[in-house]
């Protein structure tokens, strides 16, 4: 292909990118304009007059849910490694009976819409007093992050040499310590993949989140933001400083991961 | 991964498995390793499944949850909901919401996909700044898109104006005759990057050398695609929409921040409305109801998924 050629393709791809994210440019251009200028028309195509005043009043009124938001997605993606880890370790290496019927199961669970889950646990949680909790949202999100996390570490799992493992066992390690002192160093690129997308699943979660959380005494990002929009309509700085906030770990993940970011994708199957 | 767009799949190395004396206690210890795993499957997962199987049986109200009765009622939730004049619109609408995000998302992602497949600088970086909608949270990019198609000043209305393509401002979120169609749109830009990720590492598994060859016998770029790319990537095109599928059909959030299923129902779909008859209507009967319909046509798919990948997964497990 030729030189022209190939800038030529450059300059379509910035083209193409642009149009595509042109969203993304209006929710920071209008986070960073102020609320009169927002109700002038037609809207200003770059904020010539930036003001910091939508952040401030995002931080005032948002601050504390995206602090939940946080404890939330840490709690999950602990919960969903200690759990998916040694299962997905198990299921691609172990000859256990039922090994294939157990990955069967895991994709399938997959499957099962989101709005079931939130209908049949909303009394289970009522029952047990898991509603409005920390520990009821981190169960609950990770019902997102559990099958996705045992699939992709299973797949990157039975990648692992075969010596590795014979050689720590010969050395006389038991299962569990061959397991965390050989199998997860050398997987280390898997285990961040998958924590990463779990943080970024139990971030982004909103149908748990709104069926789960009254705003009586934790409220979730998602649900902040839901909220926000729907009373204050005329507010959009505020509103759309929040939600580049909310997009912040989505970016810094993009940017810095993005190598992870193709093999979540490809790896997990689907984002609910 | 470039080639492999499967969860499934993997080498079968060799096995860590060893057969020693005492190989009871070592399957005992194996067990541990997944034992969590299933307690959590069980607890979390099958359940709640049969617990929503039962509700759909039971009539819920506020009361069962302070006094705890929820009587059996047999077929009347079903019944009810079959007989509610938002179960057709409802049905309709995620049809049309599935039909319509699955096509146009699919058409572009794959158009992307072949545009990406060209070598140019940037190439890379690029294709994963478009990946950026499929990584925020979704009430992120509704709020947004809720900006966009605000009536009196959001931006798509002033972009039609002063395009003069309309003369008057379209009521986008607001009318029963766009709502829906404002959705999807919406979905569709948040589907895209999903597409295009797969079907382009499906691409990469096409041999350069079949192009090569094609265009020596003479084949134009529209023949190639036809009779090379397309056949080709069947398998990835199946997977691709199989699992935007079973995503689409059980969109929530999307709908709920834009228009919450209005204006008049008009966005209606399956999802929301069981969302709505169980948690504004407090019916957890009929909501687990219309949730099990909900499971019936993803599992219906989600079979048709898992026969479509048995070939990679097949190669990839052990058997025990």
């Amino acid at each position: 292909m030729t030189t022209t050629r190939r800038v030529l393709n450059t300059a379509v791809g910035i083209v193409l990118v642009l149009v595509f994210l042109a969203p993304v440019y209006w929710m920071v251009n209008v986070s960073l304009q102020s609320s009169d200028a927002l109700l002038r028309t037609p809207p200003a195509w770059f904020p010539f007059d930036p003001t910091w005043s939508g952040y401030a009043e995002a931080i005032r009124t948002q601050g504390s849910h995206l602090v939940t938001s946080l404890v939330i997605a840490l709690g999950t993606v602990v919960f969903t490694l200690v759990v998916s880890a040694p299962a997905a370790y198990a299921l691609a290496r172990f000859r256990l009976r039922g090994t294939l019927a157990l990955v069967l199961v895991v994709l399938l669970v997959q499957m099962v819409p989101g709005i079931v889950m939130a209908n049949s646990l909303y009394p289970i949680f009522s029952g047990v007093g898991l509603l409005d909790s920390y520990p009821g949202m981190i169960l609950a999100d990770s019902t997102l992050t559990v099958p996705f996390a045992v699939l992709i570490l299973r797949t990157f799992m039975s990648g692992v040499p075969g010596e590795l493992i014979e050689a720590a066992r010969v050395d006389g390690c038991g299962q569990w310590r061959t397991f965390g002192s050989v199998v997860l160093p050398v997987c280390r690129n898997a285990v961040i993949t998958a924590g990463l997308f779990s943080f970024l699943f139990a971030w982004a979660d909103f149908l748990f989140a709104v069926s789960f959380t009254t705003g009586n005494t934790i409220q979730p990002i998602t649900v902040g933001i839901y909220r926000f929009v729907g009373n204050q309509t005329t507010n959009w700085n505020g509103v759309m400083a929040t939600a580049v906030l909310a997009s912040i770990p989505a970016a810094v993940l993009l940017l810095t991961a993005q190598r992870y970011v193709a093999a979540g994708i490809t790896g997990g199957g689907v984002k609910e | 991964m470039t080639t492999n767009t499967r969860t499934t799949s993997g080498t079968s190395g060799p096995r860590a498995t060893r057969r020693k004396p005492g190989g009871n206690r070592e399957g005992l210890v194996k067990w541990t390793f997944v034992l969590p795993m299933m307690l959590f499957l069980l607890l979390f997962f099958c359940y709640p499944v049969l617990r929503n199987l039962a509700m759909s049986f039971q009539q819920w109200t506020v009361a069962s949850f302070y006094e705890g009765g929820s009587p059996f009622v047999g077929l009347d939730n079903y019944i009810a909901l079959v007989t509610d004049p938002i179960f057709g619109g409802a049905v309709l609408n995620t049809a049309l919401f599935t039909a319509g995000s699955l096509s146009f998302q699919f058409v572009i992602g794959l158009g992307l996909a072949v545009f990406f497949q060209r070598r140019f600088p940037l190439s890379g970086t690029l294709r994963g700044l478009m990946l950026l909608p499929w990584l925020l949270p979704l009430v992120v990019s509704g709020a947004v898109f809720r900006w966009i198609y605000d009536e009196g000043f959001g931006v798509l209305n002033q972009l039609l104006l002063g395009l003069h393509l309309i003369s008057d401002p379209i009521p986008w979120l607001s009318s029963t005759q766009y709502a829906l169609t404002s959705a999807i749109i919406a979905n569709i830009w948040v589907g895209v990057p999903f597409n295009l990720v797969i079907l382009h590492s499906g691409l990469q598994a096409v041999p350069a050398s079949l192009y090569e060859a094609a265009a020596l016998d003479g084949a134009g770029p529209w023949q190639r695609f036809r009779m090379i790319t397309l056949p080709l990537l069947r398998p990835v095109i199946a997977i691709v929409l199989m699992l935007g599928l079973i995503y689409t059909l059980k969109v929530f959030d999307m709908i709920m921040i834009l228009t919450g299923g209005g204006p008049a129902n008009a966005s209606e779909t399956l999802t929301t409305w069981s969302f709505a008859l169980s948690f504004e209507e407090f019916d957890f009967g009929q909501g687990a109801a219309v949730g099990n319909l909900l499971i019936v046509v993803a599992l219906v798919f989600a079979l048709l998924y898992l026969r479509s990948i048995r070939n990679t997964f097949s190669s990839g497990g052990e058997r025990g």
